[in-house]
């Protein structure tokens, strides 16, 4: 008896001793493995008279079950360190950087241009689009602009030396406004002259002007209402409404001023207020209060009636406005670039710093404007 | 035009300040584009007297002076004029003073170790003439100590930008009219110098052209003396913006310039027999008082005599006719064009002028008379002489365009409420006449009314559009309809996956250098090449996106950008076979310099490659919507533009075979060179508008995506290895395998490439991974053996053989 108490006493001392994992193992196999004593001794049993059985049975099950009990105790503990080893082992510098992800951008003509469509698209406008390489009729005559008219002069045209198939010019259209020509004409012609139109007509366009502010490449936006009783008051109200939406501020004051264009009639200047901060311009508040001016934005006006018949509308029961907006010139006004020839380079660090991302998608919900 | 203020007080009696004008003009359609006020750009120069001058101690030229300046001290000043003197005056800029000339701003300085306290000003430097040969002298009863803007006399000068319908106020006296009309003042009749027409015009004036030239008045003066105008003409000319030439010519543009009526003067000595306005003929010259000469052709007016043409109608005169300090008799000539002929001669020649200008706008037909009396009483006044009778060849159109006019009109176009009787007052204030029954006729210099909107601008600008209410537009009941078509739908969406793709958007001229557009225009196309563009650099219309990019990469570059990822959304535009524009809404992308840097865990940079260029193009045209499963990779298209693209490296990826929805791959060598650029540069080009468009739903709109059934059993998979021939495209080695088993087999994909030891030249090793779907019960293993046996014999066509 006291002999297997000294055995298990040895026993439980290598067990703990055993430094790894097979050491481990080796004592297992000495004290309970096939041959390994506790398990020779439990054969003896088998021997025994039952008295003697009653006796050491109680005895060597309980060995048996302490030598087991500090196996599995050391194994766990080994495998612990092992784990708590490998996992040192593991240990990475987290200050390396992690490998780029492009980021793309969205040029802020096109940022604009969704932003526009967005408004508009709240006040029931759609969007219409047209050639860029246009011919005469459409860019001039069809717009009260006959071959003769000095306001021709004043567009500084690209011409092609190649004719359209009615013998006018071919050229690059100077505004988006032979848009509206088309979509009137398509309009009246699928509704046997007229039906109500609202549509706005952005895009680029073309003038062979060259200096720090002026780009022979730039965007403009059309925009055309007609209908039965649409005047002045609705222009000016459409303006103020999307200038409000698109400036995402309630101090926009407009000006009408007096003007004139071929194909409009009364022709109308539009103006702004502003305000000077740094040397930024920011749109808002009446531009005769201090420190406040006016800046042209574009051209209006009531469709000329001769042109409303150009484009197969009866003028005695449809009328309607039209007006002319520089896309690049309100971008640059709301989302503060200040230079236009940028706009047309490629930089990729310009695109990156003013483009947008395209999750910029303009909404009315979280406000059409890019958050900075 | 530019005018000033006292020049306008000549015309309009009034004595509203600066700003009421300026606001007023703004107000009534003459926008004011800016105002210089000389006390403001004067300021700081003041009259002064030079009490002694001695020399410079230092310097043989200067003089140090004592000057006066009133306030009871003297000031010392060097000066270099050789005219300063003890006595004299002149104009003395003290300290803080900006020299209108050149902006600087004076000082007090020390000039060779002499203190100077200002400069005394010659003409040149406060811009008030050329003279630079000596300071100003102004008389002795210039007041010392007054400001020299004061002195003067000068009034601020307001420039004002005339719209093309408005030539009647590009003079001064219809702005003076128009604010009048506007409630600014009362308008001075115009009062012509009184003179004596003594006997009849000694030259034959003829209109032989009367569509082109419907009148020409004519008056000769003789004994005439020319020379420099007095000063208050010369003030008003130059507040104008005009050089002072000589008396005669400048009180023609006097008269063009207060006005807004063009004449000319002829050295009657110059002139031969008949003075006739006709048709030019064919190759005709003219040398024009610009020095310039011209070719004229049979569609142009010009004024000639027996000889020679002396005036080009309208536009400029001639040269051997035009008066000089000698000219002794004169004849005037004031005449009426047709506008339009005015205008299509001056385009064709290439000659713009301050008469073709109003003439090509329209002048004012009942001011031909009175023009040429204004003109001759005037010379006679200034230049003594002797007038002749008028002739009067022809005359101008004098049928005025009658409007009937419905006052309700005014509230239903211009938005704003004007009582009749205002309206009238409006009219009339403008020299409309105004019948009971609203019959409104028209003066005839008012070329621009057409019909009664005009006449509701009239009245809504002089009555103020600042009194437009703004009124809603009527909308739509509940939430905004959407308004976007298929194609702007496909548009934004395609931008805004090339941006998520790491792309930035770029905007490039939609014109190219000759060059660049013939490198990549397809084979047959025509291109528009613009026939006055801006720069040779931006020629032609671009047939592709690419070049654009590739200047905006070689730039970049050249920064030391080290990477460019750029695309653009934009047309490429070609000569349609009926004339007219065929343009192409495309996608192109750019990828240059370095796709991945050197990194601590990659090691050296890398760069893009074709299948860069194949992930963005089926990335972009899957998120359009083109159905990316039925896509072809193809052979590039066999258009000559072969040497756009690598030939080994580039493919386009077609819907059916013909239908071709994007290129992509390396760029040629020849298109790196030819851009300077160094390689390899990856490029596609997604044709937008060759991707099917959806279809509009029939009836309403529906979102429902079809249901959602897993399959039941797990799907397997199954690898083989084949040796198959090198030049074998592996879509075709796939698409045979899925052909093989199609009710077992869903996909098939390649694992691995390899060549090299063990794989015999000529072939490679292709490794697929092939996914089984059991259907209704799970695959049993001779189920397998025999889908594996399918797969192998498909391979087998290929020449494709499983490796053991």
């Amino acid at each position: 008896m006291t002999d297997l108490i000294s055995q298990k006493e040895a026993a439980l001392v290598a067990i703990d001793a055993a430094g790894a994992l097979d050491a481990l193992e080796e004592q297992r196999l000495a004290a309970l493995g096939k041959k390994g004593w506790v398990s020779l001794a439990l054969k003896t049993l088998g021997q025994m008279s039952p008295e003697e059985r009653a006796e050491a049975a109680p005895a060597l099950q309980a060995v048996r079950a302490e030598i087991a009990a500090a196996l599995e105790q050391k194994k766990t503990a080994l495998e612990a360190e092992a784990l708590e080893a490998q996992l040192a082992r593991e240990t990475i510098d987290l200050t390396l950087p992690a490998p780029d992800i492009a980021r793309g951008s969205i040029h802020p003509v096109s940022q604009v241009m969704d932003e526009l469509a967005e408004i508009f698209a709240d006040l029931g406008f759609s969007v219409a689009t047209g050639p860029e390489i246009e011919d005469d009729w459409h860019n001039f005559t069809a717009l009260n602009m006959d071959e003769s008219h000095p306001a021709r002069a004043m567009h500084d045209t690209f011409y092609f030396p190649d004719s359209a198939p009615d013998g006018g010019q071919m050229l690059l259209r100077t505004h988006t406004s032979p848009v509206q020509v088309r979509t009137k004409k398509e309009v009246s012609a699928k509704n046997e002259g007229g039906a109500p139109i609202r549509i706005i007509a952005p895009g680029r366009v073309y003038r062979s002007d060259s200096d720090a502010t002026h780009t022979p490449m730039f965007h403009q936006v059309e925009g055309l209402v007609v209908d039965r009783d649409i005047h002045l008051g609705h222009l000016k109200w459409t303006l103020e409404t999307f200038f409000k939406a698109f400036f995402e501020r309630e101090d926009i004051v407009l000006r009408l001023r007096p003007s004139y264009f071929p194909f409009t009639e009364p022709s109308v200047e539009v103006d702004v207020g502003y305000s000077n901060e740094g040397d930024r311009r920011v749109v808002g508040g009446h531009g005769d209060d201090d420190g406040h001016d006016w800046m042209e934005l574009g051209g209006s006006g009531m469709v000329n009636a001769r042109v409303l018949s150009n484009a197969g509308f009866d003028p005695s029961e449809w009328q309607g406005f039209a007006f002319g907006l520089g896309i690049d010139r309100i971008a640059m006004l709301k989302y503060g670039m200040n230079d236009l020839r940028a706009f047309f380079d490629g930089d990729p660090r310009w695109l990156s710093h003013y483009g947008f991302t395209p999750f910029d998608q303009p909404t009315l919900s979280a406000g059409v404007g890019a958050r900075p | 035009m530019k005018f000033s203020t006292t020049w306008l007080k000549d015309h309009l009696d009034t004595n509203v300040s600066l700003q009421e004008i300026t606001d007023a003009l703004n107000a009534i359609g003459l926008e004011v584009e800016g105002v210089e006020d000389p006390s403001e750009t004067l300021k700081g120069f003041t009259v002064a007297k030079v009490v002694s001058a001695q020399k410079h101690p230092d310097a043989d030229k200067l003089q140090v002076l004592k000057v006066d300046t009133g306030d009871g001290e003297l000031l010392q000043v060097v000066c270099g004029a050789p005219n300063a003197r003890a006595g004299m005056k002149g104009v003395l800029g003290l300290p803080g003073a900006v020299v209108p000339s050149n902006g600087m701003e004076l000082r007090k300085a020390a000039i060779r170790g002499v203190e100077s306290t200002g400069m005394m000003c010659s003409a040149r430097e406060l811009e008030l003439g050329e003279d630079h040969a000596g300071i100003i002298e102004l008389p002795d009863n210039a007041s010392v100590g007054h400001s020299f803007a004061d002195y003067q006399g000068s009034s601020p000068i307001i420039d004002v930008a005339i719209t093309p319908n408005r030539p009647d106020c590009m003079g001064v006296y219809g702005v003076a009219r128009d604010l009048a009309a506007a409630g600014l003042g009362t308008l001075k009749p115009i009062a012509v110098p009184s003179f004596e027409a003594l006997g009849p015009c000694p030259v034959e004036i003829r209109t032989d052209d009367p569509a082109g030239c419907p009148a020409f008045y004519g008056r000769v003066i003789t004994g005439v003396e020319n020379g420099p105008s007095p000063d208050w003409l010369q003030q008003r000319l130059k507040s104008a913006g005009q050089r002072p030439i000589s008396l005669l010519v400048d009180l023609t543009n006097y008269l063009m310039l207060a006005y807004g009526r063009p004449a000319h003067v002829y050295d009657l000595a110059k002139l031969s027999g008949a003075v006739v306005a006709r048709r030019a003929k064919n190759g005709e010259q003219v040398l024009a008082l610009n020095e310039k000469t011209y070719t004229l052709d049979e569609s142009m007016v010009v004024i000639a005599d027996d000889k020679e043409v002396h005036d080009i109608a309208g536009i400029m005169g001639g040269e051997n006719s035009g008066v000089s300090d000698d000219t002794t008799d004169v004849l005037l000539e004031i005449a009426y064009f047709d506008p339009a002929r005015i205008g299509v001669t001056g385009r064709k020649l290439g000659l713009a002028s301050d008469a073709r200008t109003r003439f090509e706008r329209g002048v004012d037909p009942e001011f031909l008379e009175q023009g040429l009396d204004l003109l001759t009483g005037l010379i006679v006044e200034l230049a003594g002489g002797t007038a002749s009778d008028v002739v009067k060849a022809g005359s101008p159109p004098s049928d005025a365009k009658v409007v009937a006019f419905n006052t309700a009109l005014t509230a239903k176009l211009g938005g704003v409420e004007v009582p009749a009787d205002e309206q009238r007052r409006i009219l009339e204030s403008l020299d409309f006449a105004v019948s009971d029954e609203w019959q409104v006729t028209c003066p005839l210099r008012r070329h621009d009314i057409e019909g009664p909107a005009d006449l509701v601008e009239e009245v809504v600008r002089i009555h103020g559009l600042d009194k437009v209410e703004s009124v809603a537009l009527p909308r739509p009941e509940g939430v905004a309809r959407p308004t976007a078509t298929p194609a702007q739908t496909l548009e934004r969406r395609v931008r805004r996956a090339a941006a998520a793709h790491g792309l930035n958007e770029a905007i490039t001229w939609a014109f190219l250098p000759d060059a660049e557009a013939e490198h990549f225009a397809p084979e047959g196309a025509t291109l528009w090449t613009l026939d006055n563009p801006i720069s040779e650099d931006m020629k032609v219309m671009r047939p592709s996106m690419l070049p654009g990019l590739l200047m905006a990469a070689k730039r970049n570059a050249d920064r030391g950008g080290a990477s460019t990822r750029a695309f653009e959304l934009g047309r490429r535009y070609f000569r349609g076979s009926d004339g007219l524009s065929d343009e192409h809404a495309t996608l192109g992308v750019v990828l240059a310099g370095e796709k991945v840097p050197r990194g601590w865990a990659g090691g050296k940079a890398t760069g893009f490659d074709a299948y860069d260029a194949k992930g963005v193009a089926l990335e972009l045209l899957s998120a359009v919507g083109a159905p990316a499963e039925k896509l072809m990779v193809m052979e590039p298209v066999a258009d000559g533009t072969g040497t756009q693209f690598h030939p080994g490296q580039s493919a386009t990826l077609r819907l059916g075979p013909k239908k071709v929805l994007a290129r992509f791959g390396m760029l040629h060598p020849a298109t790196l060179k030819a851009f300077d650029l160094d390689g390899p540069v990856a490029a596609v080009e997604l044709f937008l508008d060759a991707i099917p468009a959806k279809k509009a739903p029939k009836g309403p709109i529906s979102f429902a995506r079809p249901s959602f059934t897993p399959p039941s059993l797990q799907a397997v998979t199954r690898d083989f290895a084949f040796l198959v021939p090198a030049q074998l495209p592996a879509e075709d080695l796939l698409k045979a395998i899925r052909g093989a088993d199609k009710a077992n087999i869903v996909a098939a994909r390649v694992f691995d490439l390899f060549t090299g030891e063990g794989v015999p030249d000529g072939t490679k090793s292709l490794a697929i991974e092939v996914t089984l779907q059991p259907q209704d019960k799970s695959f049993k293993d001779a189920d397998l053996k025999a889908i594996s046996d399918k797969v192998v014999a498909a391979a087998a066509k290929l020449e494709a053989e499983l490796r053991g």
